[in-house]
């Protein structure tokens, strides 16, 4: 049952990932990632929204294993964000590749607070 | 599929862009996310904790990095491989928000480890996609000298 929930979010995360970076790289052409950075804030806003609601008294247990660990799990991802920097920070748009890295790191801890303190909001 | 690099030369309203993808491409994504999914979860009831999500994040950065040159500097990958591998079980496997629920539980209790998490899987992750780019790039350049 639980690894049904994690290939059913998986499979939606992973879906909303590919569609949302192609929907927001096909609206300005800087070449820089704004699609795997919106993808990460989004998906970390929610999963710190969920651990928030877990640490104040809202265990959801069947939401915590499809939503967090499948679909936030799946939105979001380390190898695509890690080989998009690689690629600026070695094919000479290091500035860019600096902003990427140290901009998703805090975007991500930033969105992750903001989801914990909504749960707070609610719950406590 | 639309690598980022072509989607940004359409500039076209979303209904065009969005019809132009097709639903074996947004498929394979989906199962490729279920499968990657499902290998970082029972990584994860192996090993809990942030040193799976650590594993999984360096692992996947390797993956991606080995992939990546080989489809676009060695051969001409099948129009699904990518979707599949790339966007969906190296995507679906590695997690960002994890990473970052992990460093802030972590924060709570021990600043500086948290700190070295954020720091450590950074570095490790991009230092594994380089690395997996160059020994790739290396060793197809050996086994060609070698078949020459």
């Amino acid at each position: 049952m639980t690894l049904l929930l994690v290939a059913l979010g998986g499979a939606t995360g992973a879906s909303l990932r590919f569609l949302t970076d192609l929907w927001v790289q096909a609206r300005h052409d800087t070449g820089f990632p704004w699609g795997t950075l919106v993808v990460n804030a989004v998906g970390s806003l929610v999963l710190g929204f969920l651990a928030g609601a877990a640490l104040f008294g809202a265990p959801l247990p069947v939401l915590q294993t499809a939503l967090g660990v499948g679909l936030c799990g799946a939105l979001t991802t380390f190898s695509t964000f890690g080989y998009e920097s690689v690629r600026l920070l070695t094919g000479g748009q290091r500035l860019f590749g600096l902003l990427n890295v140290v901009g998703s790191v805090l975007v991500g801890l930033g969105s992750g607070v903001l989801g914990v303190v909504l749960a707070a909001s609610i719950w406590h | 599929m639309a690598s980022p690099a072509e989607a940004r030369t359409v500039r076209e309203p979303a209904g065009k862009a969005a019809s132009a993808i097709t639903w074996d491409v947004l498929a394979a994504v989906a199962a490729g996310g279920a499968i990657g999914s499902v290998l970082r979860w029972s990584t994860s009831l192996v090993w809990p904790g942030p040193a799976s999500t650590f594993l999984v994040n360096v692992l996947g950065c390797l993956a991606i990095g080995v992939l990546m040159c080989v489809i676009t500097e060695l051969v001409t990958p099948h129009r699904l491989l990518r979707p599949f591998l790339g966007v969906g079980v190296l995507g679906g496997f590695t997690t960002f928000s994890t990473y970052v629920t992990d460093a802030l539980r972590l924060a709570l209790s021990a600043p500086l480890a948290a700190l070295g998490y954020l720091l450590a899987t950074v570095l490790c992750c991009l230092l594994a996609v380089f690395v997996g780019i160059t020994a790739t790039r290396a060793l197809s350049r050996g086994l060609r000298r070698e078949a020459a």
